[in-house]
């Protein structure tokens, strides 16, 4: 039997998320492998660029449009995923492991009675079978999983699969008016962090720690961060002395992420946060003691006072980057 | 109204996790277990409702005899009762969460708490495949708790923000760090935990639907290079962000 995938394609402010085509390109990947087919579904109000799908090998994406979609509801998006998936029979599912992603994975395998891999991070093909790879204990180990169940649910770690480059091609879309969705939960506003990118999603991650010193001195992260236009961390030294929200902490109890470039000030590199950080592709380290852990999953690192150091660090990005 | 949390057990954030002799499991030696850090602010957080509006509330956890330590942890901070539902082996989110389910129903349990996930498996998942068996209406992640009436008030962890959400009872949240600031047990409240029983029940035999092949370490990081101490070594790591890892 040929396998049916769906994708879901997650949209805030009527844009697509980047971690929605990451997913569709892995959707429409696994298609030709199990000489499937891939579709996408979208749930929202107003969304722009659907038919750039097609760009990742997505044939046709189905729009469900209502004006009281355009913010997330759990309640009402399960049910609609669910009704779409029993309608048209599909049995592998994509979802991106963002924060919308995370909440409505699981409920669909609630419901559809599926398997279930949150925040995969590698997905092989091995004897006709999908394997993924999913890191536990905040990334200390790996497991390789498969699931059993008919109906399977995969949720991919945003930034880790590669989109690849656009083909130009463009996907059919099929608008559906979804009539009284379920809106038992329902988000009735947004608070931005104004102008924040968010660590989970960020390709550069500039992240303090204790040493620091101070809440007043996180402006040196926040330069560095916003020449290289990275989002700002925090260890849970910081976080919990009251220097950093909540929110940006990397580490066991905050983030697990995996940027391309994490760069560590004054972080020493407990285990927990080693744990969550040690996955990004390059790592640089200022610190100065040069005992600190931080230095042993560091490729570059200074080993010196960052409050010389990094000023002169974001001058020169700066120069290169005018 | 009674209120359920649901607890587990996991390693110390601390500890160092070796790959077991089975391949698939991680070695215990050596191994701190306590309460989930996040289920604490869910435990607190149903003690702060109860003392607000009244009611019971009930601690249930799955797993092993060891699972009574974090049990007696939730009865020492003030829980009223606590449950194990004895189960060893594997068992995934889906199995999981079709016996806490079972038991929240059967305590008839209109508001329940859990932890965000669990830092032992790391799926962020049972809570809200719990909600949707029971038919509970579920707000996940959640960093602030209001209950006026029937009516429920959370705000949510986002990228970049925070939602806010709106649902009414009977409810199931996820607590994220944030939620309140969990109490530490009195020496009372240890005292009369010890005296206190947990009932033990068997759930339903598990129903998996996944199945791990292997649990390995991560690839191991090499320690880089240390270029120097001082701020004459930037022009030397610029160039090598720029040309080495061309990220800049």
């Amino acid at each position: 039997m040929a396998n049916k995938i769906l994708v879901f394609i997650e949209q805030r402010d009527g844009q697509i998320k980047k971690s929605s085509l990451e997913a569709a390109k892995v959707a429409s990947d696994f298609a030709s492998k199990l000489s499937g087919n891939a579709e996408a579904l979208a749930i929202g109000n107003d969304i722009s660029n659907l038919d750039s799908l097609g760009s990742y090998g997505i044939g046709k994406v189905t729009h469900l449009k209502n004006s009281d979609l355009a913010n997330y509801s759990p309640s009402a998006y399960t049910e609609l995923i669910t009704k779409f998936v029993n309608d048209n029979g599909f049995d592998i599912l994509f979802f991106g492991n963002t924060s919308l992603g995370k909440d409505l994975a699981p409920r669909l395998s609630a419901q559809i009675d599926a398997g279930l891999a949150m925040d995969c991070t590698a997905l092989n093909f091995e004897n006709g079978e999908i394997i993924a790879t999913r890191p536990v204990y905040a990334g200390k180990a790996l497991v390789d999983l498969k699931i059993t169940s008919a109906k399977k649910i995969f949720s991919l770690r945003p930034n880790v699969f590669n989109p690849g480059t656009a083909s130009g091609n463009k996907a059919e879309i099929n608008l559906v008016n979804a009539e009284a969705p379920k809106l038992n939960v329902k988000v009735t506003d947004i608070k931005k962090a104004e102008g924040k990118l968010d660590v989970a999603e960020a390709d550069i991650i500039v992240s303090g720690g204790r040493g620091l010193k101070g809440p007043e001195h996180f402006h040196l992260v926040e330069e560095l961060a916003n020449v290289l236009g990275a989002a700002t961390g925090a260890s849970r030294a910081a976080v919990d002395a009251g220097w950093r929200p909540h929110g940006e902490q990397v580490g066991q109890t905050g983030k697990t992420v995996s940027p391309t470039l994490y760069i560590a000030l004054g972080i020493s590199g407990a285990i927990q946060h080693l744990a969550g950080m040690r996955s990004s592709k390059y790592i640089i380290a200022i610190n100065k003691d040069k005992d600190a852990p931080i230095f042993q999953v560091a490729d570059y690192g200074i080993v010196g006072d960052l409050f010389e150091v990094v000023p002169v660090l974001t001058e020169e990005i700066k120069k290169i980057k005018s | 109204m009674k209120i359920a949390v649901c607890v587990s057990h996991v390693p110390d954030t601390a500890a160092k996790i070796n790959i077991g002799s089975d391949g698939k499991t991680i070695d215990p030696n050596g191994v701190t277990y306590v309460v989930n850090p996040y289920d604490e602010f869910a435990i607190e957080e149903a003690l702060k409702t109860k003392e607000k509006l009244g009611g019971e509330t009930v601690a249930i956890s799955l797993g092993s005899d060891a699972n009574k330590e974090t049990l007696r942890k939730a009865l020492a901070m003030g829980i009223d009762n606590a449950v194990l539902l004895k189960d060893g082996g594997y068992r995934d989110s889906l199995s999981v969460a079709k016996a806490l389910a079972e038991e929240i129903k059967a305590q008839g349990a209109e508001l329940v708490f859990f932890g965000k996930q669990s830092v032992d498996y790391d799926n962020s998942a049972i809570g809200q495949i719990t909600a949707e068996l029971l038919g509970y209406n579920c707000i996940s992640v959640a960093v602030s708790f209001a209950l006026d009436g029937n009516k429920i008030t959370c705000e949510r962890e986002i990228e970049g923000g925070k939602e806010i959400v709106e649902t009414t009872l009977p409810a199931l949240i996820t607590a994220q760090k944030g939620l309140n600031e969990p109490r530490y047990a009195s020496l009372k409240g240890i005292m009369a935990a010890k005296k206190k029983e947990i009932a033990e029940k068997s759930p339903a035999a598990a129903t998996n639907f996944t199945e791990v092949i292997a649990m390995k370490r991560p690839p191991s990081k090499q320690a880089g290079k240390i270029l120097g101490s001082d701020a004459t070594v930037v022009p030397e790591l610029v160039r090598l962000l720029r040309e080495e890892a061309k990220v800049i």
